[in-house]
């Protein structure tokens, strides 16, 4: 059997919003993954010097203030830089300010690298069940 | 009779020993002579020795129970290597300064041949290999194992200290090579934990075992009893002692220690270094309770070249550059003149080795505003600085060359002490109150309590 995967998890930017990414956090360990929980406001380039140390499989990153377009530009150019082109994007949460089109949004996101972009109040049992272990078994990381 | 103690300290110029008289409290003698290391470590040893002899009427009895460090021979010189700089080669490098050694080399991500050539230059005392959180990342570490296992007899010994999941691997890699390759818990054993204090053990043992052997410093075992650690391990041990006290004795509180040599600057510093305001937000790795940096660039003696650089733009004293000079050629400061732009210097030194020792707060702008974000430790609170070594000691300004260590309006985002009391190490006691910590920590206690005297 394989390790359990390595899943980093955390706020983008300055988004001090942590309930998020706590419960991201708890449902992934109950699952079995390998989590390594940042917590609130980490920069982009603290989410890539900790992937490479822990040889992470994923990164899932929540946000609800907003701004986490503006603090993950060129995040996608950095991580293929540090060597981790490999490893999962999620993002989830309120991404843009006021009401939006998840439609419209998505394309936006996944154009900064991520693999799976989620609107609010999206299941994270579910993303775990039918998206998550689907891509890291693809990746043949599980 | 009463019981005298000697505490010896053998330095890459001098010998020093100080004894001391445990049931007074008291320090009966010191003495200083030249360094013999070079040709046999004992002849300077029992000239100092006998100097203490006429004074004291001590004799093998004492002698054999005599404790040393020593920094001779080069000090403990270390390379580290290891993964992500800010990370586990942080840690790595953590862990060698806190064990008392001289970082010679600090490498990142995967050796290269040109690295390794370079290491072998060196020729260090001990490669530490860190790279990995425990489970993560392997490759990274096991490449450096097998850079490192091709070296030659430059370097002997090798201490693995990273991603314990290699571990296998990497016995493999060494099982058949003639080093000396001990195994110790990460000093990064996950995100935000910073655990050096296995790994410095490790260090100190090989120190005693292996490396005072090689440099020909265990000789002194023939008349003393040990050589237990390096030099700035011992000032390291005493801060600490003096700050936390001993069991029901209270200690002086959070303090820092500035060392002030020939060629190098060391600052110690024990405190938690958490922020002050509370609105900030601290980030990279956790600094440790007891950090010591040491600034290879800046001394009096060996490193005159770079503070010529930092003195540039300000106000010296009349014949600034002729002075100087004759400090190049190993004068020391006599006149009034000499010791004006002696002092310059050390003023610099303290200021430039404190402002690299203590914390920076960073102003954020975001989409919400500014954030307060804090790298490394705030020491604005931190009450008590204490002054040692050859250029502050003797300096006959102490407190002027001190003050340089103060928090100043000019650079608010520098975290340095805003208003310490200052105490100077005048008989320079304070490594062998590190040494005496190690067996008799109360007296050790009460040694310093008594020698180091506020200014």
């Amino acid at each position: 059997m394989k390790k359990a995967p390595t899943i980093i998890t955390g706020t983008v930017g300055m988004d001090a919003h942590v309930i998020g990414t706590k419960i991201v956090s708890r449902t992934l360990k109950d699952a079995g993954f390998n989590v390594v929980a940042l917590g609130m406001q980490v920069s982009p380039e603290e989410f890539i010097s900790v992937a490479q140390e822990t040889n992470a499989d994923a990164i899932l990153i929540t946000s609800l203030y907003g701004m986490a377009e503006l603090d993950l530009k060129e995040f996608n150019e950095k991580r293929m830089e540090a060597g981790l082109g490999d490893m999962l994007l999620y993002i989830g949460g309120n991404l843009v300010i006021g009401r939006y089109d998840p439609r419209e949004v998505e394309p936006r996101f996944k154009k900064l690298g991520f693999d799976r972009v989620y609107p609010p109040e999206t299941d994270i049992v579910e993303v775990i069940e039918s998206d998550l272990k689907k891509d890291l078994k693809a990746k043949g990381k599980m | 009779m009463d019981d005298i103690r000697l505490l010896i300290d053998f330095g890459s110029t001098f010998t020093k020993v100080v004894a001391v008289d445990l049931d007074k409290v008291e320090v009966v003698a010191t003495a200083r002579v030249p360094s013999t290391v070079e040709s046999d470590i004992t002849v300077g040893l029992g000239e100092a020795l006998k100097k203490i002899e006429v004074n004291t009427g001590i004799g093998d009895l004492e002698e054999r129970e005599a404790l040393a460090c020593s920094s001779a021979a080069g000090g403990l010189r270390m390379v580290c290597a290891g993964f992500v700089p800010e990370l586990t080669s942080k840690a790595a490098n953590q862990a060698a300064l806190g064990a008392g050694a001289k970082v010679t080399g600090c490498y990142s991500h995967k050796l290269t041949r040109q690295e390794i050539k370079e290491i072998e230059v060196t020729a260090p005392d001990i490669v530490l290999l860190s790279g990995g959180t425990d489970g993560g990342d392997e490759k990274v570490i096991i490449h450096n194992a097998k850079m490192v296992s091709r070296t030659g007899n430059a370097v002997p010994n090798i201490i693995i200290a990273g991603n314990k999941t290699a571990y296998d691997e990497i016995r493999a890699i060494f099982s058949d090579n003639s080093k000396n390759v001990l195994y110790t818990r990460n000093v990064m054993p996950e995100i935000g934990v910073l655990d050096v204090a296995p790994c410095n053990r490790e260090i100190r043992e090989l120190f005693m075992k292996n490396i005072i052997e090689a440099k020909g410093i265990a000789r002194a075992k023939s008349i003393i009893k040990d050589v237990i650690m390096p030099t700035p391990s011992a000032v390291l041990e005493a801060a600490r002692l003096i700050a936390d006290g001993y069991e029901g004795a209270a200690g002086f509180g959070e303090l820092i220690v500035i060392d002030v040599g020939g060629a190098t600057t060391d600052v110690h510093s024990i405190a938690q270094g958490k922020p002050a305001q509370a609105d900030t937000v601290v980030t990279g790795l956790p600094e440790p309770y007891e950090k010591r940096t040491v600034e290879g660039d800046l001394g009096l003696k060996y490193n005159l070249d770079r503070l010529l650089e930092l003195v540039r733009g300000r106000e010296t004293p009349p014949n600034f550059d002729t002075i100087v000079q004759g400090f190049h050629e190993g004068k020391l400061p006599l006149t009034d003149e000499e010791k004006a732009c002696h002092r310059l210097l050390s003023c610099l030194t303290v200021e430039v080795a404190m402002s690299r020792h203590a914390g920076r707060i960073e102003v954020v702008y975001g989409p919400t505003g500014e954030r307060l974000v804090q790298h490394g430790k705030d020491l604005t609170h931190v009450k008590i600085v204490i002054g040692t070594g050859g250029p502050i000691i003797f300096s006959g300004s102490c407190h002027e060359i001190l003050e340089h260590v103060l928090f100043r309006e000019e650079d608010p985002f520098s975290l340095k002490p805003e208003n310490p009391r200052f105490y100077v190490d005048e008989q320079y006691v304070l490594y062998a109150v590190g040494l005496l910590s190690q067996v008799e920590p109360d007296k050790a206690l009460n040694i310093a309590r008594k020698y180091l005297k506020q200014i």
